[in-house]
């Protein structure tokens, strides 16, 4: 069985807003053409004075906030944002890559830290998982994609009916994959969110990984579940 | 101009104000010896005034005018130093050592009263200073009983010179004193001033000369050389590391440059422009890679993430990262066994010292062939615990093993193998943060690698 690999597209989710604050004007107008080219509506703030006023203006699906900023930085931009009540998603941009760094990020409000240099596709996979993480979900006890059913109680899976058996890291793994099914999950995303590890293990680990899984519960099946998404990551999704 | 700088030098500031009070304290010692010295003189003038009277007037009450008169002469030859003239009714003399009764008499309301007097000598006359009392006696007569102060008035004097010559001494012996002194410190603090010219003009080698008595100033530069030493290793590591970066980022940086390049010489389809576009982007991963891994080793060895230790469990780093790694052995045909017992506690960083295992166990399947084995577990021994890597592969020459705990050291054997020679470094890197030891033996055959940390007290 060869793996399927499909190019990056805009997930299956509908059109996001998006609020960019970013002074550098070419690091903003690639990420506005890449948002918008992925199917996305953005709006931009130079600096962080502006991009307060856009967030308390307007509702956005979520924030793009450099730390760095003129006049107000990301930081306080945020803390602010979250003093009004605004509950935007926000994914922080930064040089600054040190672990206190992203702690830092975080207490302040935001949702997501990526450290620069990064991927668009990395940044278009998390802003997409925010979205998607902030509609509200019932607790959930069982999920499902295609004929691929976890059950999360008695920590079990099924693809048609047959039972799949899994390690706990790998069911932790489909988990993760299942709750963002139809959406880019990228490497970091799953080494970050699965393993606990903020750091690059250099060999690509999860990609092992990945392929064990794709055995397991693809093996066998003429419609694969389990896609590489090209320069991006994985996406799991089922067949139109 | 020297003497200018030498005034506006702190110790000669110092050295300035320690005269100065040294001057007032002992101005005021030496005010109140003299006010002793001559209120006690001039009470014992008075004290001899008032003998003389005594006596005087005893004599008068048995012998009448006559008498007094007789032992006036009597005593008026005899003494110099003290005076005396009866006179009467118009003040004129009728015996005593006096010739007139003082006009310009300065009087004391106590009955004193001081003047000056003409006195006989043998090359004239001579303007004296006295002191005296004047009665007046029944029948209209005056006397006047007094004595020469001149001499005391001398000693006086003496005792005022010689207490202004010794205040000018002090103050000019305070001066000299501080100048030597401030000169002294001067000239030392410049020794330091000049190095650290000669060292700001390029030559890091100059050292502070100490001059072995160990004072403050030896300190000083005991402190300034070995910060000297500090920044001349930091230096020297800085340099190292600019020279690894130029070499080992160039050759990708260059690689992709010329792709880009070859690429747009002639039109090329879609699919070519595609790929070519997908390969730099690949070359520029493996470059922000690069990049990052030099960074945290560089902050690992300057000490800064030490804010963030705690206690950290290897056993469990062990049982996560084996389990992070153990499909990849398994890709690769290799039997990978992880060995983890009981929690083994050290005081570290989770996430330096998981990247670090991860790397050890990275290099460990990536060296061994396929159809070896890899085991990993961790150890403990007095004090420290040790992680370990075991692998069956070709090892590491002995001649090797420290070279390639470099930076970007790869040997020729490794050449072709994917990696950025960052990897053992990083360990070393972090063994060295966590004051312990990154050590390589030979397992025969295989190599073993074996992060050594101090365990947590």
């Amino acid at each position: 069985m060869t793996p399927q690999t499909i190019t990056l597209t805009a997930s299956e989710n509908d059109t996001m807003r998006v609020l960019v604050v970013e002074d550098d004007h070419e690091t903003a107008n690639y990420l506005i053409k890449g948002l918008r080219e992925s199917g996305h509506v953005v709006d931009h703030a130079p600096d962080g004075v502006e991009g307060l006023e856009m967030a308390r203006g307007q509702s956005y699906d979520a924030a793009i906030v450099d730390r760095m900023l003129p006049r107000l930085d990301g930081l306080s931009l945020v803390k602010r944002m979250r003093e009004d009540g605004n509950e935007t998603p926000v994914l922080f941009l930064s040089a600054l890559g040190a672990v206190d760094d992203r702690v830092k990020g975080l207490k302040a409000g935001g949702d997501d830290y990526l450290t620069k240099p990064y991927a668009f596709a990395e940044l278009l996979a998390r802003v997409e998982a925010l979205v998607r993480r902030r509609q509200p979900a019932a607790v959930q006890t069982r999920l499902q994609v295609g004929n691929l059913e976890l059950d999360l109680l008695s920590r079990t899976a099924m693809r048609a009916g047959q039972p799949v058996d899994l390690q706990p890291r790998e069911f932790l793994l489909l988990e993760y994959l299942m709750r963002h099914a139809g959406q880019v999950v990228t490497r970091t995303m799953l080494l970050e969110n699965v393993w606990d590890y903020h750091f690059d293990p250099q060999t690509n680990v999860i990609d092992v990984h990945i392929s064990r899984l794709r055995a397991k519960i693809d093996k066998g099946f003429d419609e694969p579940l389990l896609h590489t998404v090209r320069g991006a990551g994985y996406c799991l999704r089922a067949a139109a | 101009m020297r003497l200018l700088k030498l005034l506006r030098t702190t110790a000669f500031r110092l050295a300035l104000v320690y005269v100065l009070v040294f001057a007032v304290s002992a101005g005021l010692l030496i005010g109140f010896i003299y006010l002793s010295t001559s209120s006690f003189m001039a009470a014992q003038t008075d004290e001899t005034l008032n003998a003389e009277i005594t006596g005087l007037e005893e004599q008068y009450r048995q012998r009448g005018l006559p008498g007094l008169r007789q032992i006036i002469i009597e005593r008026s030859s005899r003494s110099e130093s003290s005076l005396y003239l009866l006179a009467n009714a118009d003040l004129s003399r009728i015996a005593g050592n006096l010739s007139i009764w003082p006009a310009d008499a300065e009087r004391e309301p106590n009955g004193y009263m001081n003047f000056t007097y003409d006195r006989q000598v043998a090359d004239g006359i001579e303007k004296r200073l006295a002191r005296a009392r004047q009665f007046r006696l029944p029948g209209n007569f005056y006397l006047l009983v007094g004595r020469d102060v001149v001499d005391r008035r001398g000693v006086e004097d003496l005792i005022t010179d010689a207490l202004l010559w010794a205040g000018a001494l002090t103050l000019a012996l305070g001066l000299l004193g501080g100048f030597v002194i401030s000169r002294n410190m001067m000239s030392r603090i410049e020794a330091i001033n000049r190095t650290s010219r000669d060292i700001m003009e390029g030559d890091l080698s100059r050292r502070v000369e100490l001059t072995g008595i160990g004072d403050e100033f030896d300190e000083l530069a005991s402190n300034l050389n070995d910060m000297l030493d500090q920044i001349s290793r930091l230096m020297a590591g800085m340099r190292e590391v600019s020279d690894n970066i130029a070499h080992d980022l160039r050759t990708p940086l260059n690689r992709l440059r010329s792709r880009l390049e070859v690429t747009l010489m002639k039109p090329q389809g879609d699919q070519e422009y595609r790929e070519a576009l997908e390969q730099a982007i690949s070359d520029a991963d493996g470059l922000i890679s690069t990049f990052n891994s030099l960074l945290l080793i560089t902050r690992a060895e300057s000490g800064v993430l030490r804010e963030n230790f705690a206690p950290t469990d290897l056993s469990a780093i062990v049982r996560d990262m084996s389990e992070l790694y153990e499909p990849v052995a398994e890709a690769k045909n290799i039997a990978f066994r992880a060995i983890s017992g009981p929690p083994v506690t050290c005081r570290g960083d989770r996430s330096l010292i998981s990247q670090a295992l991860g790397n050890m166990i990275d290099n460990a399947i990536k060296y061994t062939p396929s159809g070896g084995a890899v085991s990993v577990w961790v150890q403990r021994e007095a004090g420290t615990a040790t992680l370990k890597v075991r692998d069956n592969g070709p090892g590491i020459p002995e001649a090797d093993r420290a070279r390639v705990l470099q930076r970007f050291v790869r040997l020729e054997a490794s050449r072709h193998t994917p990696g950025s020679g960052l990897g053992l470094s990083l360990v070393a890197a972090v063994a060295q943060l966590h004051e312990g030891e990154l050590q390589l033996d030979d397992a025969g055959p295989g190599l073993i690698a074996s992060l050594r940390l101090p365990l947590d007290a």
